[in-house]
């Protein structure tokens, strides 16, 4: 079958299409040379790291689950870029990506990959589990959907103290789907919370695509019924998702209540590192690869206007690798915690 | 310097695995995310992606091979300038994190990080650290001349949580019906009118979506008290109770956690059929991150809210339907406060002890004042707090009686009963003259017809036959 036009996430053939916002008012945020520069960074930041961490993974160094969020970068990357202090961030177990953009040190996520004491989570939380206080990110959870209440509740105590902060709650197109996302959407809208609701669609919950799981592929309209708007975003366009941040933001912080962002994004790799992900063609996998990757976009882009040469862009490449270099022989050198940290942390 | 690419594991049980194919050969450039390879694991066939920028200088492995170890050198990469003779002693093996590093060892359903710690199997026990007792303050002092008042538990709830909401302004109240409402069974009275509909909020019927809203509210510092109607409703919110709540300061390694209270009545009321009568205490007391209270006086029922709403953790709040119309004396102070954890003894007595909680306190007292009648003198512990449970209080009672029964109305299986029997089968085996009785509800979903409930619920005469027993009378 061929992939549904309504999940491309090529945004030139078709955001002509009739009767759908494919992308934010077909606009992208307008980048100068320092927010492609930040940007490419950034998103070089997350590959790379991932990337270390498969193979770290493969050397027996991790355990147990590990998703990575590789082709997915320009997301959280984007949505970062349009945040000011004090905004929260929270998500599912997909997480690294989003832990690392929110200013999460890569030796304590790396560390808490490798379950060592020096790890975000003192080597207790794992992949899927990490928190900062400090950077406002509240996890990190492995139940899907879960984080969807959360992060309405993290927008309810910012309605309750009178700030304007918004949260942000990432969730999959996998997730959404489960009950709880529209019991969230329901309060959200009818106690006007400032609350982003930002679908990752990648297309597959795991192995099953988003044909074979959801009645209606469009997500931004899943809030249609109680008036939450909502817009698909080019999710692979890291200026696409800033200027659909920026609008969504403005929304919530003026008191409007939510908004529903879809990305419309692709993982590369398996949904963990145990899957062959049998169920997409190589052809598919190597198309976004080679056509829509993000930071190849913003790679040619800068090299396009001159904002920096071949030279420096494999300057700030040697800088990304030598950071997670660091953070991976820091995360194999790390000692494991202290026995004594079994029964730490479970009551206060 | 020459990269040595490794064989990897690429799921969380794989040792070994079957190179089946290369897709890059000697001479070739690779970069970053390039595949390479293709592997059979123990469940699939997966590829194999650079992460290193190179020239593949040799492949170490064929094509075909079997039983490929993890972590074996399967290839070898060029930087610039290097050449492949260079490189043509590879090491034997990938160096190990350390001497536990689990893709060597034996791989079952258990994961690596489990295989790791089971290893030394009589080594790790030794290492395991025992488990961390609290030290729990006892009751506060009532001064003397103290007014007492006689106020039902209900009156009590509210006052709670009204005195605590004037206290901080963190603290807030949510579920069905709590605020215009006045509370489906007007626990809430009063407080709308007091506080308003910012800090009293009525919900929709969305027990697992507002359960998450409250988690996360609290996970910034808030304070909510959530209310379910029933604690039979939330079960459609347990997830958030105890993956969300419960976990979250032991998975962010203290960073942050949950200080929330989740109340609501628990257990059978009249004559509401099997989904709405159930006792949840048994339940809850099973996870660790929780604390679990369940008050039978209206004195426990305030003091004890008091102290739930100011503990940084999450604790759920069982009530009764049918308690909460009874009236108890209850001090008239200031601030009256109970800890958390501490057993109450509710009766003193020297010939046998029961041990309840919640409404099983019903039973109890009056099966201990037939049983006074018959020269039976006996000791009745409320354990107020299912989780932490305060056994010492209880081993201190059976060491001086020798005899226990422990009375509840939850099902018989895996009961707060159950547990204080086992361990003070472990503590107090010595001290025991008689094998310990549990007196609980019966073991199936509660009948609607009223002689049927009256049979599943414990009562009395159980009761009273159930000392008698231990006491060999």
């Amino acid at each position: 079958m061929a992939p549904r036009k309504s999940a491309s996430v090529s945004s030139r053939k078709t955001a002509a299409k009739p009767a759908k916002k494919d992308f934010v008012n077909g606009t992208v945020a307008d980048f100068d040379r320092d927010a492609d520069l930040k940007a490419y960074r950034e998103m070089l930041l997350i590959r790379r790291f991932e990337e270390k961490a498969g193979q770290l993974y493969g050397m027996g160094f991790i355990g147990g689950f590990c998703h990575l969020y590789i082709g997915q970068e320009a997301v959280v990357v984007g949505m970062q870029m349009a945040l000011k202090e004090g905004d929260q961030v929270i998500t599912a177990y997909r997480d690294h990506g989003h832990m690392l953009a929110c200013g999460m040190s890569a030796r304590g996520v790396m560390a808490e990959l490798t379950g060592r004491r020096s790890g975000l989570s003192r080597g207790k939380g794992g992949s899927m589990h990490m928190f900062s206080k400090e950077k406002n990110f509240y996890g990190g959870h492995g139940i899907v959907g879960a984080q969807v209440s959360l992060g309405t509740g993290l927008a309810f105590a910012n309605r309750y103290r009178g700030n304007d902060n918004v949260s942000l709650a990432y969730f999959g197109d996998g997730a959404a789907n489960q009950g709880q996302v529209y019991e969230s959407f329901n309060m959200a809208a009818l106690w006007k919370l400032p609350v982003i609701y930002i679908v990752e669609n990648n297309r597959y919950a795991m192995g099953t695509s988003v044909s074979r799981a959801s009645a209606g592929h469009d997500f931004s309209q899943r809030g249609v019924a109680l008036g939450i708007p909502g817009f698909q975003v080019d999710g692979m366009d890291v200026r696409a998702v800033k200027a659909a941040g920026d609008e969504a933001v403005a929304h919530c912080r003026a008191g409007n209540g939510p908004m529903i962002l879809e990305m419309q994004t692709y993982r590369y790799r398996g949904h963990s590192m145990s899957d062959p992900a049998k169920y997409r063609s190589k052809d598919e996998v190597q198309k976004m690869r080679s056509e829509h990757d993000p930071i190849e976009q913003v790679k040619a882009r800068i090299l396009e206007n001159g904002w920096a040469s071949e030279d420096e862009l494999k300057a700030i490449d040697k800088d990304v690798r030598d950071i997670v270099a660091d953070s991976a022989d820091f995360a194999q050198s790390d000692p494991e915690p202290d026995v004594s940290e079994l029964y730490t942390d479970i009551l206060l | 310097m020459p990269i040595e690419i490794l064989m990897p594991a690429l799921s969380p049980t794989m040792e070994e695995g079957t190179l089946s194919k290369w897709l890059k050969n000697e001479g070739d450039k690779v970069v970053s995310g390039d595949v390479i390879a293709e592997i059979e694991t123990d469940k699939a066939t997966m590829e194999v992606e650079a992460v290193d920028e190179g020239v593949i200088g040799k492949l170490l492995i064929a094509a075909g091979t079997e039983g490929v170890k993890v972590n074996s050198a399967i290839a070898i990469l060029l930087q610039d300038g290097e050449s492949a003779d260079a490189a043509a002693e590879p090491k034997a093996a990938a160096p190990k994190a350390d001497a536990e590093t689990p893709a060597a060892a034996s791989g079952d359903a258990g994961g690596k990080a489990r295989e790791s710690s089971d290893e030394p199997t009589a080594k790790a026990d030794s290492k395991v650290p025992a488990a961390p007792r609290a030290d729990i303050p006892s009751d506060p002092d009532i001064p003397a001349g103290t007014e007492m008042v006689s106020t039902t538990v209900r009156e009590a709830l509210r006052d709670a949580m009204a005195e605590e909401m004037r206290r901080s302004e963190d603290v807030f109240v949510m579920g069905e019906e709590v605020a215009e409402y006045q509370g489906a069974y007007k626990i809430t009275q009063g407080l709308l009118q007091e506080f308003g509909p910012r800090r009293v909020v009525d919900t929709p019927i969305t027990e697992h979506g507002f359960a998450g809203v409250g988690v996360g509210a609290a996970m910034t510092g808030l304070r909510p008290i959530v209310e379910f109607m029933t604690f039979n409703f939330a079960m459609q919110a347990i997830d958030h109770i105890i993956n969300s709540a419960a976990k979250t300061l032991y998975m962010s390694g203290g960073q942050m956690g949950a200080p929330i209270v989740f109340r609501g009545p628990s257990g059978a009321a009249a004559r509401v059929g099997a989904q709405h009568s159930q006792c949840y205490a048994a339940w809850y007391s099973h996870i660790p991150g929780l604390k679990v209270v369940m008050p039978y006086t209206a004195a426990d029922a305030k003091g004890l809210l008091k102290a739930a709403i100011r503990d940084p953790n999450p604790v759920i709040f069982l009530e009764n339907e049918i308690l909460y119309g009874q009236s108890f004396d209850v001090p008239k102070m200031d601030d009256f406060v109970l800890p958390i954890g501490k057993a109450r003894v509710h009766r003193v007595g020297k010939d046998a002890t029961i041990v309840s909680f919640g409404i099983g306190m019903t039973y109890a007292v009056k099966a201990a004042a037939l049983l006074e009648k018959e020269g039976i003198d006996v000791e009745i512990i409320d354990l107020r707090t299912i989780r932490p449970m305060d056994l010492p209080t209880v081993l201190e009672s059976v060491k001086k009686t020798g005899r226990l029964v422990t009375v509840e109305e939850g099902y018989p299986q895996s009961s707060v009963g159950t547990e204080i029997a086992a361990r003070v089968m472990q503590q107090a085996f010595d001290y025991l003259d008689a094998p310990i009785l549990t007196i609980a509800g019966k073991d199936v979903p509660m009948p609607y017809a009223a002689n049927l409930e009256k049979l599943a619920l414990p009562n009395v005469g159980d009761v009273v036959q159930a000392v008698k027993t231990v006491c060999y009378k």
